[in-house]
């Protein structure tokens, strides 16, 4: 009850405000079980890495430092008209607690927010961990990575724009799923989600570098560059840069020109308008889909909501696999 | 002093769901919901039988009917997302705006595919809600344990929830003594600006940051303390008893029905 | 600095009101159902310092909350005449300066200039008042020289007053704190209470310390389960074993 009356207030700005948690049934299965597959693929990794780096020490540190990201969503600040911005926390997390651990407290989170709280769903939590809690922590880290040498503005500004593009990667990504799940129309809701998290990304933007310039303040060695000894500088930057760029070049590409991109899907069968019978872009919730549109279009697709991710990862381990074997 | 009651999700009750081992109540729940996605755009019957199975659900669980009714109105920035499905899917046009230059053809199939994707919506909501209702923390989290999720994970979930409270009470503290302090005079505008107000946030998320980081510290040489060398160990108070198979085999029984319902069978 | 002068520069309102404070008939239950407060009625005037005592959980916190309206309940309430009502809390935050027990809640700022500067820059004053008031409210806690120092880094003491500072800068009428002699060591503590004495504000202070109380406050009064049970002058309170007693309190 007091939901519907706080939606009934709300203005346009909070009813989109960092509501990234995809509930279940707006997306399909197979996007859903993809999402899943790459969640769990990071997930585990991260768990490898933080068991090397941190030994015991970083179960009591990740539990606590989970249920600080959970209580310091709850800080606000009041924006304008009744509304007010709220931190969702990847890019804190990732600069401050490394890449690995931040994935690991992110994605907890929002596996509870999802279990406890119907805040996202059950199947479509795999994506909403990629979105807001994996997503979000490679470019936080990546970009953050590339300046640790600079001094305190220059990093401070990093962590600030790392954040505002995280929140922007992350509408970015929840649009193609919807849009791949049949939910929604592309051009309507990736503008719509872009505009409103443009905004919302500048509060990311502002809390994320308020909370490290503290945090640096009293204790610089939690942001120090001592802390990532165990990672390459090349391959960070790289992987940090291109997921960036990723977000940056493709965005304007969905929203400025839809036709474009749903002229590109016509041509590949994807999508057909004006045939008698209905086409429907999903025609079945089963195996066989796959097999009736080209896979072509899927890997597509997938990979438009995937690239973020994986490229940053990929990129990074091979570089860094490569600098190994040169020394 | 004050407590937020963000866990009490928990209906304590005696029931024949409560009853139920966890792991098989996580594994209904996600069956329900994945059936729920596999029905396809229009199948009202099928959406209705999963209604009332969900609805059984929450009155086996001695829930209240309205109890989960009331919690699942949280799906609305997404369901205006999905609104536009109604001009997105092609079909027999049902109305048309000229917009600019553009013309937004509505058809049936749209309207379907919408309405489709908020009944799936809603009917996963309700489960989910049941599933927690029933079922406590500790529960939960050894159902996650048996379903194969790493242990690494579960330690760390358990420990967020017990400090939960603790840290988001620090959180409420914190929000209340800049309450405290944000005065306005009668005569005059202020408020500070939304970048400075930004920034203050963040210095506090900053200064709650660095008590859970040395919170944690503590809490990591109490567990040395007390002979902590990297293993949990749990014991498995869960057991599958005969009621919690037939439970399970009632489950699918009921959602292959549904899905057949779903598939057009029996045809007419 | 003469008293007097002190007084002045600390008040804003032109035309002072004999009564700092006023509490009708206060109730208010907590969400869970847990009634806090049964009827509380309080008249302080200006000037005046009153300690408020009783037993863990008698309600002495929750009142207190009431008075800058961070819990509303039933019953009027007055801040130096101004009603305590939704529309009129901007202004009665600037009148009510409520410190709170845990100085870690208080201090969010990475400078302490920053943290003392929050509340006048929050009422929208220009740079060069804010500067002056966050010297004046530095100075009177005399913590002057820690102008550009780190709240978290500094000792439970200094954070303490660092608190109280925070709050003199907004120029309150009447100064509300929880528990301010809780966790200091004894040379910390007889810092506060030269502090205390020599800020000639009207004061509410909540506490479990009652030598601190005897040596500071003429008036007691005496909260248990949400009422208040005894109100007078402190030595006489002090000296009625059984009243004690009754209430969870032992003399000093």
């Amino acid at each position: 009850m007091a939901s519907i009356m706080h939606i009934l207030r709300a203005s346009p700005l909070e009813l989109f405000g960092l509501e990234l948690h995809i509930p279940d049934g707006f997306l399909n299965l197979p996007v859903a079980l993809i999402c899943w597959i790459a969640a769990i693929g990071l997930i585990a990794f991260a768990v490898r890495r933080t068991q090397a780096e941190l030994g015991e020490r970083q179960i009591p540190l990740m539990g606590i430092m989970a249920a600080f990201i959970f209580a310091a969503q709850m800080i606000n600040f009041p924006v304008a008209g009744g509304t007010s911005g709220h931190l969702l926390g990847g890019v804190l997390a990732a600069v401050t607690l490394g890449p690995w651990a931040g994935m690991l407290v992110m994605a907890s989170v929002i596996g509870v927010q999802a279990l406890l709280f119907q805040d996202g769903g059950l199947l479509a939590m795999g994506a909403n961990i990629l979105n807001m809690g994996l997503i979000t922590a490679l470019i936080g880290f990546g970009l953050y990575r590339s300046v640790i040498g600079q001094g305190m503005p220059v990093r401070l500004a990093v962590v600030g724009v790392a954040a505002w593009i995280s929140v922007m990667g992350a509408a970015f990504v929840t649009s193609l799923q919807l849009w791949l799940s049949g939910t929604a129309r592309l051009d309507v809701v990736m503008p719509a989600m872009l505009g409103v998290h443009a905004l919302i990304g500048i509060g990311e933007a502002l809390i994320t570098v308020g909370a490290v310039a503290f945090i640096s303040r009293a204790r610089p060695d939690l942001v120090a560059a001592e802390q990532y000894t165990g990672h390459t500088d090349r391959g960070w930057m790289i992987g940090g840069a291109l997921a960036a760029l990723a977000v940056v070049i493709l965005s304007p590409l969905a929203s400025a020109d839809p036709d474009g991109l749903e002229r590109v899907a016509e041509d590949l069968g994807f999508l057909e308008s004006g045939q008698s019978a209905p086409y429907e872009i999903i025609p079945d919730y089963t195996l066989p889909f796959l097999g009736e549109t080209p896979l072509s279009t899927i890997v597509a697709g997938v990979i438009g909501a995937l690239i973020v991710a994986v490229v940053a990862v990929l990129v990074a381990r091979a570089l860094s696999s490569r600098a190994a074997a040169s020394r | 002093m004050m407590h937020t009651h963000l866990l009490d999700r928990y209906r304590e009750a005696q029931s024949v769901i409560h009853r139920l081992d966890p792991r098989v109540k996580v594994v209904v729940t996600l069956l329900f919901i994945v059936s729920t996605a596999l029905l396809p755009d229009g199948a009202w019957f099928a959406f209705a039988l999963s209604f009332i199975l969900a609805l059984s659900c929450s009155f086996l669980a001695r829930l209240g009917v309205t109890f989960a009714l009331r919690r699942s109105f949280v799906v609305l920035p997404f369901a205006l997302a999905a609104i536009t499905a109604i001009i997105a899917v092609p079909g027999r046009p049902l109305f048309m705006w000229q917009i600019g230059g553009t013309t937004i053809i509505g058809t049936d199939a749209g309207v379907v595919r919408f309405l489709s994707i908020l009944a799936r919506s809603w009917l996963s909501v309700q489960m989910a809600i049941v599933l927690t209702a029933t079922t406590n923390v500790p529960d939960l989290l050894h159902a996650l344990r048996h379903l194969r999720v790493p242990e690494v994970l579960v330690a760390i979930v358990g420990f967020m929830l017990r400090y939960l409270s603790v840290l988001a009470d620090e959180a409420a503290r914190l929000l209340r003594a800049r309450e405290a302090r944000s005065a306005l005079l009668a005569n005059r505008r202020g408020g500070g600006s939304p970048g400075w107000r930004a920034r203050v946030a963040g210095y506090m998320a900053g200064q709650l940051f660095l008590r859970s980081y040395e919170r944690s510290d503590r809490v990591y040489n109490a567990m040395l303390a007390r002979g902590f060398a990297g293993r949990f160990l749990a014991i498995n108070p869960h057991l599958m008893r005969e009621h919690d198979w037939w439970a399970l085999a009632v489950t699918v029984v009921a959602l292959t029905v549904v899905q057949l319902a779903g598939q057009g069978f029996p045809p007419g | 600095m003469h008293p007097d002068t002190i007084a002045t520069n600390l008040r804003a309102s032109p035309t002072p009101e004999p009564l700092s404070l006023v509490a009708d008939d206060v109730h208010f239950a907590y969400p869970d159902g847990h009634v806090a407060l049964r009827g509380v009625t309080l008249r302080v005037a200006r000037g005046e310092k009153v300690a408020l005592v009783g037993p863990n959980g008698a309600g002495k916190s929750t009142f207190m909350l009431q008075l800058n309206g961070i819990l509303e309940g039933r019953g009027r309430i007055e801040i130096a005449g101004l009603p305590v009502t939704k529309r009129t809390l901007p202004q009665v935050r600037a009148r009510v300066g409520l410190v709170f027990q845990n100085p870690d809640d208080q201090l969010f700022s990475p400078t302490v200039f920053e943290d003392v500067a929050f509340g006048p820059l929050h009422m929208g004053l220009p740079a060069d008042e804010v500067r002056a008031r966050v010297d004046r409210a530095l100075d009177l806690v005399s913590m002057a020289a820690y102008h550009d120092r780190q709240p978290f880094h500094l000792s439970m003491g200094e954070k303490k007053r660092i608190a109280i500072a925070t709050v003199l800068a907004m120029m309150p009428e009447i100064l509300v704190l929880d528990e301010p002699s809780a966790g200091l060591d004894p040379r910390a503590r007889r810092g506060l209470i030269h502090l205390l004495r020599s800020l000639p504000l009207t004061m509410l202070v909540s506490t479990h310390d009652l030598a601190m109380v005897r040596e500071l406050f003429d008036r007691m009064v005496i909260m248990d389960e949400g009422r208040i049970v005894a109100d007078g002058q402190t030595d006489a309170l002090l000296a009625d074993r059984a009243l004690l007693d009754a209430h969870g309190l032992e003399a000093p």
